[in-house]
């Protein structure tokens, strides 16, 4: 890791905050369009359109 | 046009019709205050523009969810969406309607809270003003918001969440207008801006107030 | 080929199907490369320190952060206009990725400015601006979700992202006006094209491709979930009616 000076606290603390809250929005909209595409799927039968 | 309002200044006076409640809530907004920051006068001076625009914005608030809400429960609305006057006009008479009972009211009855804030002596008359100029714009976007959450059972919160963020404009220039007066600065650049939301809110937002009405009505 | 061909909503889904994970690939590149050319090959600023290197999260985030809302106004007004489902649901799908880029915004503008201010928080006009946004985009969600009816809630949300787009403005130069006592010239966001040293803005554009990617393949794959989520509740309301069990 690079030396980050007196300031490492700052930077690290602002990736993470950033990096999570992104994580999470990207699980959070993949995992839901996976549930609704089955729960679809379920009604319709397997997906024609791919 | 005015057969309506009339009869909304008629409703909201009546017993029920929420009148005084906006002033209690004033006076009661305005009593917390001192409690929560404690009494120092000096203190007390320094926020007490603020506070009263505060408080008499909260105050606005309470009485936006009749001004539709009762039309709607009653059957009048979808009679005044089709009636001969345009759905507009409804919207910029029911305001006018909530300005004059609620909003006006909580402008004169703010120098007399000023006193219990400490208020400096010089920013009477422009906590008077600002308030004067400022509501109209309170009730006409209270109005939009109103409008939006008609159909929604218990819309009131979520009205109150949608209103408040698009009163800060209206809030920073009427609360630093009362600031400079204080300071015995010269206050005209904000109220001249307060006064141009004002008159650009009676210019446009009745268009979306009664966009929202119709779409509910559907 | 118009692109109002894509409105429709199975055509939607048929395109952006094959496109979609190359836009997440696209994505990850440029966000994960651009953050680890930034955070790893950049110098520090003499001023700040290594905080700079928070600029490769704070500027894509709020550029993200205005253009999403941006976009939901197109979008809502083709809605008003032209009735394009698709187009509606879009909007409502970028709404939750305006805020985490909004949120984004707020905590690396406010930790950014913490060691310039000594405080974790301050009210400066942009920060203030994003602040108020965030409740406009809290505001327009609330209001999708408290409507049952789809298309009343689409076309309320669209009234609302107009107006709100107005006063969003408005407020902008309402806060400039109201915080103009204070400190001049301390704004945290640097305007980045104007002083920024070539080194340090290579990679930037990279970050901010990055981002704009990822907002891309999110808003495709939310609208695509919503579309599906549409299609479901339109089955099961046509079941309701004629009696079958879904």
């Amino acid at each position: 890791m690079i030396d980050l000076g007196e300031y490492a606290a700052e930077v690290i603390s602002a990736y993470a905050v950033s990096l999570v809250l992104l994580a999470l929005l990207v699980w959070v909209s993949w995992r839901r369009a996976g549930r609704v595409r089955r729960a679809l799927e379920q009604i319709e039968g397997p997906r024609a359109d791919g | 046009m005015s057969a309506l309002l009339i009869r909304d200044l008629r409703l909201a006076l009546r017993a029920g019709g929420g009148f005084g409640l906006g002033l209690v809530f004033f006076l009661i907004v305005v009593v917390l205050v001192p409690f929560g920051v404690g009494p120092e006068a000096a203190l007390l001076t320094a926020i007490a523009p603020g506070i009263l625009w505060v408080a008499a914005l909260l105050a606005a608030l309470l009485s936006l969810d009749r001004m539709f809400a009762l039309d709607l429960e009653d059957g009048s609305l979808p009679l005044l969406a089709t009636a001969p006057l345009p759905l507009e006009g409804v919207a910029l008479v029911k305001a006018l309607a909530h300005w004059i009972t609620t909003g006006l009211p909580l402008a004169l009855a703010a120098p007399v809270l000023g006193f219990l804030l400490n208020l400096t002596p010089a920013a009477y008359p422009w906590l008077l003003a600002s308030l004067v100029l400022g509501t109209p714009a309170l009730s006409l976007i209270g109005g939009f918001g109103a409008a939006l959450t008609l159909g929604i059972r218990r819309g009131g919160l979520l009205m109150s969440l949608l209103v408040l963020p698009l009163y800060v404009p209206t809030l920073i220039f009427g609360a630093e207008a009362v600031r400079r007066g204080a300071a015995g600065m010269d206050a005209s650049t904000p109220l001249i801006l307060l006064a141009g939301i004002t008159l650009g809110s009676v210019a446009l937002l009745p268009f979306a107030t009664a966009a929202a009405i119709r779409i509910n009505l559907r | 080929m118009s692109i109002w061909e894509y409105a429709n909503p199975k055509k939607f889904i048929a395109t952006t199907t094959p496109v979609l994970p190359w836009v997440f690939a696209a994505a990850g590149l440029f966000l994960i490369g651009g953050l680890i050319w930034g955070f790893f090959f950049t110098p520090e600023d003499y001023r700040q320190g290594s905080t700079v290197k928070i600029i490769y999260l704070h500027v894509p985030s709020a550029m993200m952060a205005i253009n999403a809302w941006a976009m939901m106004l197109v979008t809502s007004l083709i809605w008003l206009v032209r009735r394009h489902h698709v187009s509606a649901l879009a909007a409502r799908a970028a709404a939750p990725v305006g805020v985490v880029m909004t949120l984004i915004a707020l905590a690396t503008g406010a930790i950014w400015g913490q060691p310039m201010w000594g405080t974790w928080w301050v009210w400066d006009p942009r920060l203030t601006s994003f602040l108020i946004l965030f409740l406009f985009y809290l505001g327009y969600i609330a209001l999708w979700e408290a409507i049952e009816d789809p298309d009343t809630a689409a076309d309320l949300t669209s009234v609302l992202c107009i107006v709100g787009s107005v006063f969003a403005v408005l407020s902008r130069y309402a806060v400039n006006f109201w915080n103009q006592g204070l400190h001049q010239g301390a704004s945290l966001s640097l305007d980045a094209e104007e002083n920024v040293a070539d080194v340090f803005w290579y990679p930037l554009l990279a970050c901010m491709a990055g981002f704009v990617l990822l907002f891309v393949a999110l808003v495709i794959l939310r609208t695509r979930t919503e579309i599906r989520a549409r299609r479901i509740l339109a089955l099961q309301a046509r079941a309701q009616r004629d009696g079958v069990q879904v």
